[in-house]
């Protein structure tokens, strides 16, 4: 964006953005009444990746922090929500919240020291590893979540919005977690279009310049890491109540790192609807491959009970985009349009 | 810098040195137990000659290609296999296998380089990375997928514990030892004293300067991988012995690398090494000190602080 993109310009941009993303909500929210219900833990699980890409792109795209350990925010809203529930019975929402909070805290307090020892490039996505993993460890022999044998939610009966279960097969899930993701999505655009936005951007394309303008770099750098990790710890606290489990492995684990990072690699980094595609490319994977699998036609019989296939087919599509869509999916489509309007 | 650099290197091992000291006083007061000291002094040094290796070949790459390789450890794996199948099938003693499993490493490692990863030289980090991170995922999940997800071992006919100060070593981990250390000297060696090292240390030191002279700095780049990921699969020979091999063996081995380099410096092979042998030691004596947590936990408390305090390294110079 030049400095012609003005305050009207941007304000057309962003309300077609917010109108795009209302209709397409509008349009989506109508899938369980046209989809078989087995389809429906495919749909809420493209959300969970959805809104996992979403939080990871405001970090890694918006605000230029490569982070490899999501995973921490993750699982730390995860538990929180988790503990909470088994514990004391409070509401998951209220879990929600305090997993945002403790992840947002845990990023900013992290990243503070991080950003006060000028780690950067490579040496900054190690630390966001081994931060996660940190936690990881931790979490194996943490008895109050009961270690490594992890979670179980208690199953409730009757169906209720406030402690958020509901009978197998209801949509309220797949409502709720549209509601988080459009509002996650919501949020960065609105985040994006204020002046809060604008210095993020500005740190992350130079940021020298932007200090020596007088933008407090410190202060944008841990907003940008706070707001991307309460919305991850969002998305681990619902997780927690749609699987009603959750042990270290899942909460911490390295692949949940690697699954906050792909959606936006493949749909596209840095911008607003890529990582809702690559979520959309990524969720159903596991399941067509689990299906191909227990199903096998005669070329694939000898796969037959294997597992590692639905990695392998991501793992290659990750190959792919790096070496022939560097801007992912969105990102080339928009600059092929863009190329041909001009 | 000449006349200085020597003095605080000195001091840097030295402060070193105390830490390790420290640790080992704190250890046995914790432990009360001589013997469980010298244990975990000989396991921590012993694996850590192995993690030396491993982290030679990373830093190497890390220091002249500039890419965090996250496919160090899945290609390890498949050196691992194949020590597995050739011992099992073809009856070849597991160490016999290191001619075979390092000169097929260092192929895949050039066709990897030369194929795919050359492709991204220059751009982002986060691309490299990527990559890197897609080839790992690939090759672990493919041996996933041919070997299933039951561990393999390799039997060694003469293993046999050997004694020393109280604690014992089983002798494939004294051979993967000494195996490690006789390798990173070859390294070394191949590294100062040979035009090919020459060059790739030049392409290291400044990759514009060496094309200038005549260097092909695309072919260095290839060669260098092969060599590190040459170095990964010697280490998963050697060690196939006395770990459970699985498709997600070498990961652990990958992060554990990961620290050593940075706590080596980048690109200093002689720093993996030392880093290497202080990373043994500080898991080990982490599980004693700390016996409920994960000894790994040690580990990344170390590399934390590294990242903090020295991101360079122990024997890299301050920018």
């Amino acid at each position: 964006m030049t400095a012609a993109g003005t305050g009207t310009h941007t304000g057309t941009r962003t309300g077609r953005q917010l109108l795009v993303l209302v209709i397409g909500a509008a349009a989506v929210a109508t899938l369980p009444f046209i989809l078989p219900p087995a389809q429906e833990a495919v749909a809420v699980r493209i959300l969970i990746f959805a809104l996992m890409g979403v939080a990871w792109n405001v970090m890694s795209g918006y605000g230029g922090m490569f982070s490899f350990g999501h995973a921490a925010y993750f699982g730390l809203g995860a538990y929180a929500g988790g503990y909470l529930i088994v514990r004391h019975g409070v509401s998951p929402w209220i879990g929600m919240a305090v997993g945002a909070a403790l992840a947002a805290a845990f990023g900013v307090t992290t990243g503070f020291l991080a950003f006060r020892y000028r780690l950067k490039g490579a040496y900054f996505a190690l630390a966001t590893f081994a931060f996660a993993e940190m936690l990881h460890l931790l979490a194996l022999s943490f008895e109050p979540i009961e270690a490594a044998a992890g979670l179980n939610v208690p199953l409730l009966q009757g169906s209720s919005w406030w402690m958020l279960q509901f009978p197998p097969g209801s949509p309220n899930y797949f409502w709720a977690i549209l509601a988080l993701t459009v509002l996650a999505v919501a949020a960065t655009i609105a985040l994006l279009r204020s002046k809060s936005g604008g210095y993020v951007i500005a740190i992350r394309e130079d940021e020298q310049a932007a200090s020596s303008l007088g933008i407090p770099v410190m202060r944008y750098k841990l907003l940008t890491v706070g707001v991307s990790a309460a919305m991850t710890a969002v998305a681990g606290a619902f997780y927690v109540q749609y699987y009603l489990y959750i042990n270290p492995d899942l909460a911490f684990g390295s692949a949940v790192s690697i699954q906050a990072i792909l959606p936006s690699v493949i749909g596209g980094i840095g911008t607003i609807w890529g990582p809702l595609i690559g979520a959309a490319v990524l969720g159903p994977l596991s399941d067509v491959t689990a299906t191909l699998l227990r199903d096998p036609p005669a070329a694939l019989a000898f796969l037959e009970g294997r597992s590692g296939l639905d990695v392998i087919l991501y793992a290659a599509l990750l190959i792919v985009i790096v070496l022939a869509l560097p801007k992912g999916v969105y990102g080339a489509l928009r600059s092929y349009f863009a190329r041909g309007s001009t | 810098m000449t006349r200085r650099a020597p003095l605080s290197l000195a001091a840097r091992l030295a402060v070193a040195a105390a830490v390790v000291a420290v640790v080992l006083v704190l250890a046995y007061a914790r432990s009360g137990s001589g013997i469980v000291v010298s244990q975990a002094v000989l396991t921590g040094l012993l694996l850590g000659g192995v993690y030396g290796l491993v982290a030679m070949g990373l830093t190497l790459i890390f220091g002249v290609l500039d890419i965090v390789n996250f496919a160090h450890g899945a290609l390890m794996t498949v050196a691992m296999y194949g020590t597995v199948l050739l011992a099992s099938h073809a009856g070849l003693d597991p160490y016999l296998t290191l001619l075979v499993t390092a000169p097929a490493l260092f192929g895949i490692g050039m066709a990897l380089q030369s194929g795919l990863i050359n492709r991204t030289m220059g751009s982002s980090l986060a691309n490299q990375l990527l990559l890197t991170l897609g080839i790992g995922l690939l090759i672990e999940n493919v041996l996933l997928l041919s070997f299933g997800s039951e561990p393999r071992s390799v039997a060694v006919g003469y293993a046999a514990p050997l004694r020393a100060f109280g604690a014992v070593a089983d002798l494939t981990r004294v051979i993967a030892f000494l195996g490690a250390l006789g390798l990173a000297a070859l390294l070394y060696l191949l590294l100062q004293r040979t035009r090919v090292g020459t060059a790739i240390r030049a392409v290291a030191a400044n990759p514009d300067g060496a094309q200038l002279v005549g260097i092909d700095v695309r072919r260095m780049y290839v060669l260098t991988f092969a060599l590190g990921t040459a170095c990964a699969g010697a280490a998963g020979t050697l060690v196939a012995p006395f770990v459970t091999v699985e498709a997600t063996t070498g990961e652990l081995f990958n992060i554990i690398a990961f620290v050593v380099v940075v706590l080596g410096g980048m690109g200093n092979v002689v720093g993996a090494l030392v880093g290497g042998l202080l990373i043994g030691l500080t898991e080990q004596l982490g599980g004693v000190l700390l016996p409920e947590q994960s000894p790994l936990l040690a580990v990344f408390v170390v590399f934390v602080l590294v990242l903090f305090l020295r991101p360079q390294g122990l024997f890299g110079r301050s920018s």
